[in-house]
């Protein structure tokens, strides 16, 4: 009887709960989960990436009962997990170059198929391949759209922070407009990143037409663990894009890694849906709708927007661009998504946000 | 060994032979607060406990906590103004948590469970002797069985149960409901003596070779206001009226009845005459703002047809009408004669205007302060100006509910307990105030509370049948999984899951969380994040 009691104290928005029965809990919520990144990484306090690796790797351990092997790009994640000779990763793990981890993903998906082939084992162990936006959507572009176009056994995970934190901050192309990098300092006319530049990974990938394509963020533990979840009952080349904040580099504090990741998500600044075959299939809703302001007032890159010398009119495009979004991906309520949406990018060429 | 790699001198392990909590400035630590709804209960329950055992679907557990404040949860669940349900942080996300629907779920649960009051392990072999067998005493006499003392109450009236029998509408507490909670008192071993008043409280103390004493007789006189009559208009006191309605089932009075009064004792006499049939008109001196009765009493009183005559009072009576003089209030709220009449065509009166302490037997007890009407009491022990004599209830504040009057009872009891051990009692310091601002409001989903089933007006207002049904199981539950379970831990595992560094260890249910200080970074997530600011992050000693 008590199952079927709706549960509306926190409902299912906490890790977990003692009322929930267990089979209803997040992975995260259970005393023996993987932990696959454990305790004595050096990652900075506060890290979102740590979190949503942890978040990530637990839930595909969990749906392959073990079977996984990971690459994993230069960069951050694998800076502070893997300083020689200690690790903090639970589980077979291979650290590639900056630019070709889908590369060596591939060829380890192969190699893994062959070998089991040869041994006559039926269990393949399942290969997710994993780097930072940088690594990502720059530098390991060209091999990410190959394993993609091969349709390469694959889960790629992109840990997606805004900018090449591990070196200093540096702009990547998933970086937002007017946000301050090393290399977008607040000078000259339009303080901060350039509008009209960068790409969307996640609708490049679903134009290659592979089996799922999902983003996410460390706010909503169990859409993330779902997502991957149905990842690894695909077969073929996967692909998802967690938000994971930096305190570093986008100066927050060090306690609001999930809270602006939550505005981000709930404002529309960063869309959370899934993919099947080049398809939508799902919107994660807005649950409270907050101003893209929330969102921004909470981060030192975006202080010059919030300041007294800040341009009203730079704030009013970033709400448009939220907008943009929430329409396109119909963020609320019963709103159905637009067929494929457009990158936001091209509105922001286009000068219509 | 090894075969190493060139360059390597190494051997490979695992991070967590690095202790990251050296890098910690602040440090999370768990803190438990005091929820508003604790803070204002005059009878001190610990609500957020009880309503966490309740929303697991353990009412045993819950109603045993609720019971080691207040014997009497089915009383209460009926007849309390719940001003705990005003202070409820879920009010700022939607509505309040029905609370008292929740404890009158459990009162009622627990009498058709028959579960029993556990007997005391230990005798202690002193006696007590409580005078007065209200709300006051008897939980005063379940408080001091629970330590251990032998109990013996005597009472005027010809059962227990003070002004809940003797004051308090059947509408709004059926008796089989009250005789239950009083006899799982005695059920303990308290014994309870009706019928027989104390002449002398010192000689009483004396012969019956008793320790200490707690006076808890209650405010049963009614107030009396000279009221010109010019003929045979008549004028009856509340309490006479609501004791023979107890006693005989109804009165004899007239039609057209006036109640003089704003008080809760003014609606219940005004709703129970509108049971026996009588057309009742309250006339109260102010507005509605200024009403003392508690509003949703009001609400069904208005709701049964109960008609008020704002703003005015009784300036004379004749055999079939009364007087009314129209009253104004001033800048500070006082009402102020206008000079204006009317006549309001009434046969009787009925005066609820207040309530006095009865003072005959108090006056004997020699050194004993008085402050106007009340007993004077030490605010912690409840001791009167004379040892070893305590009062608590009615007689002894000027804030006259069931649920003070429970509470103060407990506080005798626990000052009596400390008394007859030598010592003072001292309260506990309370935890700090949980606050809204301390808690974060997105974790918890909407939901209206679950507003109990009230009989049709119209059913209502001719039979006693009690008016507010209780909560089915599916909303008990419901109900007390909407408490926000303010800052105390509910086992969200939020804390647990958050953690950027795995450093928070999950000891179990029931157990809650432990933080891992080797490898806790002190980042903060974890309070940032806990739903209902039970972590608190405090700078490191360096």
């Amino acid at each position: 009887m008590l199952d079927k009691i709706n549960f509306y104290q926190t409902g299912s928005n906490t890790v977990g709960n003692r009322l929930l029965n267990p089979a209803m809990r997040s992975i995260q919520a259970s005393v023996d989960r993987p932990n696959s990144l454990i305790s004595g990484h050096r990652a900075c306090q506060g890290c979102g990436e740590a979190l949503g690796a942890r978040y990530a790797i637990d839930a595909a351990m969990r749906a392959t009962n073990g079977q996984i092997m990971v690459v994993n790009a230069t960069g951050c994640l694998e800076v502070f997990s893997t300083p020689y000779p200690e690790s903090a990763w639970r589980l077979p793990w291979v650290h590639s170059l900056f630019g070709n981890t889908a590369a060596v993903g591939s060829g380890l998906a192969a190699a893994a198929k062959i070998r089991a082939m040869k041994n006559g084992d039926t269990n393949v162990p399942r290969i997710i391949a994993q780097g930072g936006d940088g690594g990502t959507t720059d530098i390991g572009f060209g091999p990410l759209s190959g394993m993609f176009e091969r349709n390469d056994d694959v889960l790629y995970i992109c840990y997606d922070n805004e900018a090449y934190m591990n070196t200093g901050v540096q702009r990547s192309s998933a970086t937002p407009p007017a946000a301050r990098t090393a290399t977008t300092q607040l000078v000259g006319e339009h303080p901060g990143a350039d509008w009209g530049r960068g790409k969307s990974v996640p609708l490049i990938a679903m134009a290659h037409g592979i089996p799922y394509v999902a983003t996410a963020t460390v706010a909503d533990l169990r859409d993330l663990e779902a997502k991957v979840t149905r990842a690894m009952s695909f077969h073929g080349a996967r692909y998802i894009q967690v938000l994971v904040p930096c305190p570093l580099g986008w100066g927050l504090k060090s306690n609001s890694t999930v809270t602006v990741a939550r505005a981000a998500m709930e404002s529309g600044f960063f869309p959370v849906f899934e993919a099947e075959y080049g398809k939508i299939t799902s919107v994660r809703k807005i649950r409270q709708k907050q101003p893209v302001l929330n969102f921004l007032k909470m981060q030192r890159r975006y202080a010059h927007l919030t300041g007294k010398k800040a341009d009203p009119n730079v704030v009013a495009r970033l709400q448009a661009l939220c907008d943009t979004n929430i329409k396109n991906f119909g963020l609320l309520g019963d709103d159905e998504p637009n067929g494929v949406p457009t990158a936001i990018q091209a509105y922001e060429r286009s000068n219509r946000v | 060994m090894m075969n190493k790699s060139f360059a390597v001198t190494l051997e490979p392990g695992t991070s967590l032979e690095n202790h990251t909590g050296s890098w910690r400035t602040l440090r999370p630590v768990n803190v438990f607060k005091l929820p508003p709804c604790n803070k204002q209960c005059p009878a001190g329950e610990n609500i957020q406990q009880w309503l966490y055992y309740a929303a697991e679907g353990d009412y045993e557990h819950a109603w045993r906590i609720l019971t080691e404040e207040n014997p009497m949860p089915a009383c209460m669940g009926r007849v309390c103004y719940h001003t705990c349900e005003g202070k409820c942080n879920r009010g700022f996300l939607d509505e309040s948590v029905g609370i008292n629907s929740v404890e009158r779920f459990l009162g009622d649960y627990a009498l058709e469970h028959k579960l029993a009051f556990k007997r005391p392990v230990k005798e202690t072999g002193k006696k007590v002797l409580v005078i007065g067998a209200g709300p006051a005493g008897l939980a005063a006499a379940y408080h001091l069985r629970h330590f251990g003392h032998t109990v013996h109450v005597v009472e005027q009236a010809p059962e227990a149960g003070g002004m809940m029998r003797y004051g308090i509408p059947v509408y709004r507490l059926p008796r089989n409901i009250l005789d239950a909670e009083i006899k799982r008192i005695e059920d303990m071993g308290v014994t309870i003596e009706c019928g027989r008043k104390v002449p002398d409280i010192e000689a009483e103390k004396k012969a019956g070779k008793y320790d200490a004493v707690i006076i808890t007789t209650g405010a049963g006189i009614s107030q009396n206001v000279d009221i010109p009559q010019g003929d045979t208009n008549r004028v009856l006191s509340a309490l006479k009226v609501l004791g023979e309605i107890e006693t005989k089932g109804e009165i004899q009075i007239a039609r057209r009845v006036a109640v003089y009064g704003g008080g809760n004792t003014a609606v219940d006499v005004a709703r129970s005459l509108r049971r026996i049939g009588a057309e009742p008109v309250i006339v109260y001196r102010r507005n509605r703002d200024k009403m003392p009765a508690n509003e949703e009493e009001m609400d069904a009183a208005i709701a049964e047809g109960i008609q008020v005559k704002w703003l005015s009072t009784i300036a004379g009576a004749t055999k079939d009408s009364l007087k009314i003089e129209k009253m104004a209030l001033d800048e500070n709220g006082y009402p102020q004669p206008t000079g204006e009449y009317e006549e309001l065509p009434t046969d009787a009166v009925v005066l609820a205007i207040g309530q006095n302490v009865e003072k005959d037997i108090l006056a004997k007890l020699e050194g004993l302060n008085m402050e106007r009407d009340n007993i004077v009491v030490d605010p912690e022990t409840m001791m009167t100006s004379l040892n070893g004599i305590f009062a608590a209830g009615d007689v002894a504040t000027t804030d006259r509910t069931v649920t003070h009057a429970i509470g103060m009872g407990k506080n005798a009891a626990r000052g009596v307990n400390a008394f007859l051990k030598g010592q003072v009692y001292k309260k506990q310091p309370k935890n700090p105030d949980a606050k809204f601002e301390d808690m974060h409001p997105w974790y918890y989903t909407d939901a209206p509370k679950t507003v109990r089933a009230e009989l049709e007006v119209a059913r209502r207002t001719s039979t006693f049948d009690e008016v507010q049904h209780g909560l089915t199981e599916e909303n008990a539950i419901f109900e007390a999984r909407r408490c926000l379970s303010c800052g105390n831990c509910m086992e969200c595992d939020n804390c647990y899951g958050v953690c950027p560094d795995s450093a928070v260890v999950k000891l179990g249910p029931g157990k809650g969380y432990e933080f891992n200080y080797d490898y806790c970074k002190g980042c903060g997530v974890c309070a940032q994040e806990c739903p209902c600011g039970h972590i608190k992050m405090v700078p490191e000693q360096i």
